[in-house]
This record gives structure tokens, sequence and C-alpha cells, in this order.
């Protein structure tokens, strides 16, 4: 049934954007967190507000669109997972809540301690909520939320090793992805400063997250031991070598200061990870539920399809314009420049 | 209504449950509704200011523009938990009918993205675009704000009259997507919402000014901020009271026992009078000002035509007839109220070209916002409760739909708080926008800078 292979293949590159560009916002959330005091933070935050401002909506939508493809092309899937695991997801969906709208009220407050309030709020749920969103996927690919509504344990099958892993893998992977990524937005912006704080951030980070996935690669192999067949030894050890090989490039390529080429790396990574965790689980969604089994009838998978197509068709163009909007370089630190009026500093 | 819905429910769960979606959809209703209207309005206040050169009109897009920031987003957070409420609160609707609606939702996301995107460059991007140019980006968030709408109320509008799917032996099968997206009840609940949408964000805004002009702001900016939105409001309330009227014939067509409880009617009969306020006991409508044959004039064009009662359904099958019915009464005002102030501000507008004179005015133009809301509240109370004990009409019972897991009062309560401080941060920032000065500058718009010390409150 290849429509249905389609939909999940466009699913999980869904997620992919996901976790590459919301999950750098996410991370960018961290390092507000961890920006030290106002007066000593301010640079670093600014250039974090100054960097996700335009895009985080845009970004937060592929969540949506994840969700609503899951409901749409496996809808028993859906049902089992939102009903066994409605606590993490009820959690970050607060998360999500709490993020964005202190984002948005932070831009326009001027006074500190309305910037500082908002701003804790904005950090905090950064790191909350990814790593619920982690102990989601942990449980999944655990096997721990069976077929049926709220058939699994509704505390275990997120508080357990692979979760807990899982959570902090993404906490970490966020993390990581801004820090690269955030590298390069100071170097254009013309500080250089604070493009080496991003670079050591990044290096300590990249080398956490690998420990982190070595150490998750043991979890699976006592909790998930089929994913671990796979991924050791099956199809998804390609994707695994592939992501652990970029890992590793992207260390060095950080260590040389080479910031473009670091974001398509550290980007092959996580990828890498996704995919490998994809492919190792197929056909299997749930257990002794395959993606055949799940799949929506074939005329509403076309038609889905049919219309994502023509979405594409509107969306890609734009998207990239949006970002081209942004990335141009323009002269001069971001506090200095027209726009920042728009931001009422 | 809170008690009412919480005692119908059996089951605490399926009580926190519809408690919890009531709040969340009601909610994100408002800010929905502004994601809507305002990059309208918006634009045309954007295109005023360039096309006159009318630095008010180019401060007042600013303004609404950054206004519009923080709206955008909490109205977009709060419709990704919606998202997953769907899942979370009402497992069985989605496992079973997820991939009927899905289509709409699906191209739902594409608008959003559209609408994100777009409004990315039109909030960041105003100083690195051409006027022009930056005007057109703002033209897909329009376009894309009333898709978005339309998508999401057929998926709503599907639960009202479900088709496009057969059932067989309990499963889903034959689903024509396309079908169930154009149900018969897409055209008139799609077209009502979308111009409340355009009532609640134009009332909204010109109430905002009408305050200001109420503590003695009467200059040109703050005159052309309540004249702008609440022409546009004036506009579109006519048309929005012969769509209800549509709306209304639909439901008695296709809903008949909504209707009933809408009106109040018990007992099947001909020449069913009309009831104007009143509250039902004991299966009786008491205190109501009855006007005699009108119900059955008013939905089927005869005195004495039919109308269905209660008595048809067993009362298992009853939605809570006083929600439904005060509520439906509670629209219905509000909306002619709101007409009669959109008829004098056009007819001081022919006279004299001028607001009315009337110290009235500005404060029934200050609590019209909030008028439109209600009216937009109780009309869905109207839709949603009325199709109760159903989830989807006819098809799936609420309380077979609700997730059976334990805990989800909890979960209510929780969501409760958040949004209680979700509500008072967002006025709160809201007024600090209003109050707050300099208006922040375009270099492109240096006239605008000499305007900064005008506040909106
Ligand atoms: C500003 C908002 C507003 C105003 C002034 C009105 N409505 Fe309304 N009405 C809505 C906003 C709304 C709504 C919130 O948008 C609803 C809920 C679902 C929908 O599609 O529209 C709605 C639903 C709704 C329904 C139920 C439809 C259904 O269950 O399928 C009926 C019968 C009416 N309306 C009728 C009217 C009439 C006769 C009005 C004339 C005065 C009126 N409405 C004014
Ligand atoms: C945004 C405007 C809307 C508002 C204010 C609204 C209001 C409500 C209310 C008051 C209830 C509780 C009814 C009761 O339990 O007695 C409800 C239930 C519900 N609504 Fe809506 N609704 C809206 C739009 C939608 C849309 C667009 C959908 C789906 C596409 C939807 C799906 C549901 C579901 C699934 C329930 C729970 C089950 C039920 O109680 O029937 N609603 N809504
Ligand atoms: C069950 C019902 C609903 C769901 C699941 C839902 C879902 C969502 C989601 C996920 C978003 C965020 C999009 C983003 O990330 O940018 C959103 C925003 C929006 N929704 Fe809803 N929604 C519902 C009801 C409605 C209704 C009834 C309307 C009709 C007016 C509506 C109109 C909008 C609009 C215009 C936006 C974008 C503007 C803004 O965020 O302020 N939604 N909704």
């Amino acid at each position: 049934m290849p429509l249905a292979e389609v939909m999940i293949g466009v699913m999980w590159a869904g997620l992919t954007a996901y976790v590459l560009f919301a999950g750098a916002d996410f991370g960018g959330g961290v390092w507000d967190l961890l920006s030290g005091g106002a007066a000593s933070g301010r640079r670093r935050r600014e250039l974090i507000e100054h960097s996700i401002g335009p895009v985080w909506e845009a970004n937060h939508v592929w969540l949506i669109f994840v969700i609503v493809l899951m409901w749409t092309g496996i809808p028993g899937v859906f049902a089992a997972v939102a009903s066994t695991l409605y606590i993490p997801l009820t959690l970050a969906a607060l998360g999500i809540i709490a993020r964005g709208a202190a984002f948005a009220f932070r831009k326009v407050s001027t006074e500190l301690w309305q910037r500082r309030l908002f701003g804790a709020a904005f950090a905090f749920s950064s790191v909350a909520t990814p790593f619920f969103l982690g102990t989601v996927a942990g449980a999944i690919a655990s096997g721990r939320v069976p077929a049926g509504i709220a058939a699994g344990n509704v505390v275990s099958s997120w508080l357990n090793p692979t979760s807990a892993i899982t959570g902090a893998l993404a906490v970490g992977t966020a993390a990581y992805l801004a820090a690269v990524y955030l590298t390069r937005d100071a170097q254009r912006a013309g500080e250089d400063g604070l493009a080496e704080e991003f670079r050591r951030r990044a290096l300590a980070c990249g080398a956490v997250v690998g420990l982190l996935s070595a150490a998750g690669l043991l979890v699976l192999r006592a909790d998930a031991p089929r994913l671990f067949a796979e991924l050791t030894g099956g199809r998804a050890l390609p994707l695994l070598a592939l992501s652990v090989a970029a890992g590793l490039v992207s260390l060095a390529l950080l260590w040389r200061r080479a910031y473009l080429a670091v974001r398509l790396t550290a980007a092959l990574a996580v990828t890498g990870l996704l995919w490998g965790w994809g492919v190792g689980q197929y056909p299997d969604l749930l257990p002794g539920v395959t993606l055949e089994d799940a799949a929506a009838t074939s005329s509403v998978l076309a038609a889905t399809l049919g219309a994502l197509a023509v979405g594409a068709v509107l969306l890609l163009p734009s998207l990239w314009w949006l970002y081209a909007t942004f990335q141009r370089d323009r002269t001069g630190p971001p506090h200095e420049r027209g726009d920042s009026a728009l931001r009422n500093e | 209504m809170i008690v009412q819905v919480m005692a119908d429910s059996a089951d605490a769960g399926l009580g926190a449950a519809r408690m919890q979606m009531a709040l969340s959809l009601g909610w994100h209703i408002v800010l929905a509704c502004l994601g809507v209207g305002m990059p309208a309005i918006t634009l045309i206040a954007e295109w005023r200011g360039h096309r006159r050169g009318d630095p008010h009109y180019r401060l007042l897009a600013r303004r609404w523009a950054r206004a519009m920031g923080v709206l955008f987003a909490v109205g977009a957070v709060s419709g990704k938990i919606l998202s997953f409420e769907m899942g979370l609160l009402w497992p069985r609707l989605m496992g079973a009918y997820g991939q009927v609606i899905g289509l709409p939702f699906s191209l739902e996301g594409i608008a959003f993205f559209i609408e994100a995107i777009f409004l990315g460059v039109y909030l960041y991007a105003w100083d690195r675009l051409t006027p022009v140019a930056h005007m057109l980006s703002g033209v897909p968030i329009v376009v894309a704000g009333v898709a978005s709408a339309f998508f999401v109320v057929t998926a709503n509008a599907w639960m009202q009259q479900p088709t496009g799917f057969r059932l067989a032996g309990g499963r889903v099968v034959a689903v024509d997507p396309w079908a169930a997206m154009f149900n018969p009840a897409t055209p008139p609940q799609t077209v009502h919402m979308i111009l409340a949408a355009f009532m609640v964000t134009g009332f909204g805004i010109a109430s905002v000014y009408a305050v200001a002009m109420l503590r003695g702001r009467r200059d040109r900016y703050h005159r052309a901020g309540l004249l702008l939105p609440l022409t546009a409001a004036a506009l579109v309330t006519p048309a929005q009271i012969v769509v209800g009227d549509w709306a209304a014939h639909f439901v008695a067509s296709n809903q008949p026992v909504k209707l009933a409880a809408m009106e109040g009617v018990f007992h099947t009969q001909r020449g069913v009078p009309l009831h104007v306020g009143g509250i039902a006991v004991d299966d009786r409508m008491r205190y109501a000002l009855e006007i005699p044959d009108g119900l059955s004039l008013l939905a089927h064009f005869d005195p004495d035509a039919e109308i269905m009662g209660l008595d048809r359904v067993p009362v298992a099958d009853w939605p809570p007839v006083n929600v439904v019915h005060l509520a439906f009464q509670l629209m219905v005002g509000l909306g002619f109220a709101l007409l009669a102030l959109s008829a004098w501000l056009a007819l001081a507008w022919i006279r004299r070209r001028d607001l009315p004179r009337s110290p009235w005015f500005p404060r029934a133009a200050a609590v019209s916002g909030v008028a439109a809301v209600l009216a937009l509240e109780a009309g869905w109370v109207v839709t949603e409760v009325g199709r109760q004990p159903w989830i989807v009409y006819r098809v799936m019972r609420t309380a077979d739909a609700v997730n059976p897991a334990p805990g989800l009062v909890w979960g209510f309560v929780l969501v409760s708080l958040v949004y209680a401080v979700l509500t008072v941060a967002t006025v709160y920032v809201l007024r600090l926008l209003a109050r707050d000065r300099p208006v922040p500058i375009a270099p492109q718009e240096p006239d605008v800078h000499d305007e900064t010390d005008q506040r909106v409150v």
C-alpha cells in the first residue's frame, strides 16, 4: 500500500522539520535561561530574540502539521497515543502556551521586571516542553503504548528509562541546534564575541548529546531490544552511522569555525537519528499494529496528499522567502538596526 | 450553565472534558476572530495612510500591527492546544472519524503556514520592503485567515451534518473526504462565522477608541481609529442578520431537536408561537413574550406550519433547553442591537458626514465590542450545546467519545488555571501597548515619528 507509506514519510518529514526548526527555537529558550543576569545576559538574549522572532510562528506550525496528519492518516494510532499519554501531552501543550505567549509578551514589555517575568516563563517552558514531547517519543519507541483507547498505563508509559533518556535527548538536541545556528547569526551580526561564546557552548553541548545518544542506545538494548537490534545491525544501521559521522564532522567544523557548514551537518546528525528510529520501527507503529492496519482509507490518503502537494507549491517558495528575508546580511549589530525600534528597546 | 453541564454528565471525567473543550474553544474563538479580521482592517488603514499620506492612519496601522503580533501569538498557541485536545479529550471521536474530517484540518494547516509566514514578514520587515510590497505581503494573511476559518468550521459543520462515509460492522468505510467537508451545514455555518469574525474585530477595535473618546480624546487620530473599524463592522452587520436567518432556517429543516430547544417547543404542533425571553420550567416555557404563529412563520414561511417538539424524541436525547434557548435569545438580541448602532452611524454619516453627536453614541460604541463577543460566544453555545447529547449528530454520543483515562478533572483544573493567568497577562500586555509611547518607528516612515506622542486610551 504505497499511499500509506508516502503519507507516513511525509509525516516523518514534517516531524524532522519540526525538530530542526522548532527544536532550535526551544534551544534558544534554553540558552536564554542560561544567559545569566539581566545585564550580563542582555546581548545574548537580544541575539536569541532577534533570531527567532520572525520565524517562530512558522516553525511551530510543523507540529500541527504532524498532529493533523496523524489523526487523518493513522487515526487509531493517534487515538491510542493521545489517550494513553494524555499527561505528558497536556503538560507539553501547557508548555507551548506559556512559551509562545511569554515570548510575545516579553517582546513588547519595557520594564525590567516584566521582561524578567515573561522571560522566565519563556525559558522554563522551553526546557519543559521538549522534555515532555521527548518522553512521548520514548513511550512509543519502547512499545509502551498499546492499541486501543487509554489501554496503556497512564503513568509508567512515559515515566520509564527510555522516556527519560529521550526526554533529555530532546532538550539536549534542541540546545545543541540552537547553539550551532546562533554562532552564525552572531557572526553575521558582527558580534564575534557572542559567536565565540556560542561556539564553545555548541561544542560542549554536542559532546553531551553524543554521550546521551550512546547512553540512549544502552537503555534501548535493555528496554526496547527490537528497535535496538534494528538500529545496530538491521535496516536502520546506515542511518545511525550517518548520524554519528555527521555528529563528529560537526564538532570538527565547529572547532574550525566553519559556522555555515556546521548548520548542515548538525541538522544531518539529528535527521539521521530521527529517521533511524522511524526505519527501525517500521512497519510497526504500535505493538501488533502495522502501518497497513492503521492507515486511513486510500480515498482519504489520496485527497490529503493531493491537497498537501498543492499546498507545498504555495508554501515552499513562501518559506524560502521568509528565511531569505531575515537571513540577508545586514550591517551592524541587531540593537543598532532600524528594526530594533519595532521591538521597542 | 457550568453547573448544568456538570450535572448532566453522569461521569466527572466527561463533564470535565466538556468544560475544558468549551473553555479552550471559547477562548480561542475570540482570538481567532481577531486573527481573521485584524489583518484586513489594519491593511485598510495602512493603505489609506499610504494613499493620502495621512500620518494618523499610518500610526493606526502600526499600532494595530503591534497588537496583532501579540494577539496572533496567543491565538496560535491557544489553537495548538485545541489540536492536542481533540485527541486528549475525544480519542474515540478522532480514532473513528479523524480520517473523515482530516482533510479540512490539513488544508487549514497550509493556511496557518501561509498566515504565519507572511505575518513574520509583515510585522518584522516593515523597514525592509517598499510600502507597496509591504502592503502586498499583508494580503496573503487576510486570505489565509478567512480560509482557515472556513476550513475549521467545515469540520464543525460535519459534526452537525455528518456525511461522506458509511458504517459497516462498526468500521468507517467508503470515506469521501470532500463530501464530508462540503456537507449541507457548511455553507450557512462558514459564512455566518466569517462575518462574525469581522463584526467582532470591527466593533472590538472601535470600542477601544470609543473609550478614549469618552475620556476626552476627540482628536482626528482617535476619530479615525473609531470610524474605520466601526464602518467596516456596520457594513457587515446587516448581512450577518440575513445569514443568521439562513442558519436558523437550516437548523429548522435539518436539526429539528436543536430548533425545539432554541425556541422552547416541547409539543409538536401547528401554528407555533415565537417565544421571546422566558425560561423552561417543568417542560413548559414560562414568562415568555409570545408572538402568535411567529415561529411557524419564520421557520417555514407559513403561519400554520408544523414544528417538531421535543416530545418526538426520548428525554435522553434532549439538549439542555434553557442554555440553548437563552443563548439564542442573547445572540439575536445583540445582533439587532448592533444593527441599530450601525444604522445610527449610517444615518448621521448620510446627513452630516460626521459621527452622531449624542453622548450616547460613544457609549454605545464602547460596549459594542463586548456585545459582539457575547453574540459570538452565545452563537457557539447554541450550535454546540444544541447538538448534545451527540458529538456527531445522530452518529456518536459525546459520552462515547470521551477519553476514559482517570484524572481528566485535574487536567481541567490545570488548564483553567493556565487560561486564567493567560487572560490576565494578555489583557495587561494589551493595555501596556495601548498606553505606551513612543510608538515604534520605521526609518522609511519618518512622518510617523512626529506623531508618536499619541496614546490610545
Ligand atoms: C457577532 C456574532 C453573531 C451575531 C450578531 C449573530 N450570530 Fe448567529 N452565530 C454566531 C455569531 C453571531 C456564531 C458564533 O458565529 C455561530 C456559531 C456557529 C456558527 O456557525 O455561527 C452562530 C450560530 C447561529 C445559529 C446556529 C447554527 C447551527 O447550529 O448550525 C443560528 C440559528 C444563528 N446563529 C442565528 C442567528 C440570527 C437569527 C442572528 C440575527 C440576529 C444571529 N445569528 C446573529
Ligand atoms: C471556536 C468556536 C467554538 C466554540 C466557542 C465552541 C463551543 C463549544 C462548547 C460550549 C462545547 C460544549 C458543549 C457541551 O458539552 O454541552 C463544545 C463542544 C465541542 N466542540 Fe465546539 N465550539 C467551537 C468550535 C468547534 C469546532 C470548529 C469544532 C471541531 C472541528 C468543535 C468541536 C467540539 C467538540 C469535539 C466538542 C466536545 C464534545 C461535545 O461536547 O459535543 N467545536 N464546543
Ligand atoms: C476544534 C477547533 C479548532 C482547532 C483544532 C483549531 C486549531 C488552531 C491552531 C492549531 C492554530 C494555530 C495555528 C498556528 O500555529 O499558527 C489556530 C489558529 C487560528 N484559528 Fe483555530 N482552531 C479551531 C477553531 C477555530 C475556529 C472555529 C476558527 C474560526 C474563526 C479558527 C480560526 C483560526 C485562525 C484565524 C487562526 C490564526 C489566527 C490566530 O492565531 O489568531 N479556529 N487554530
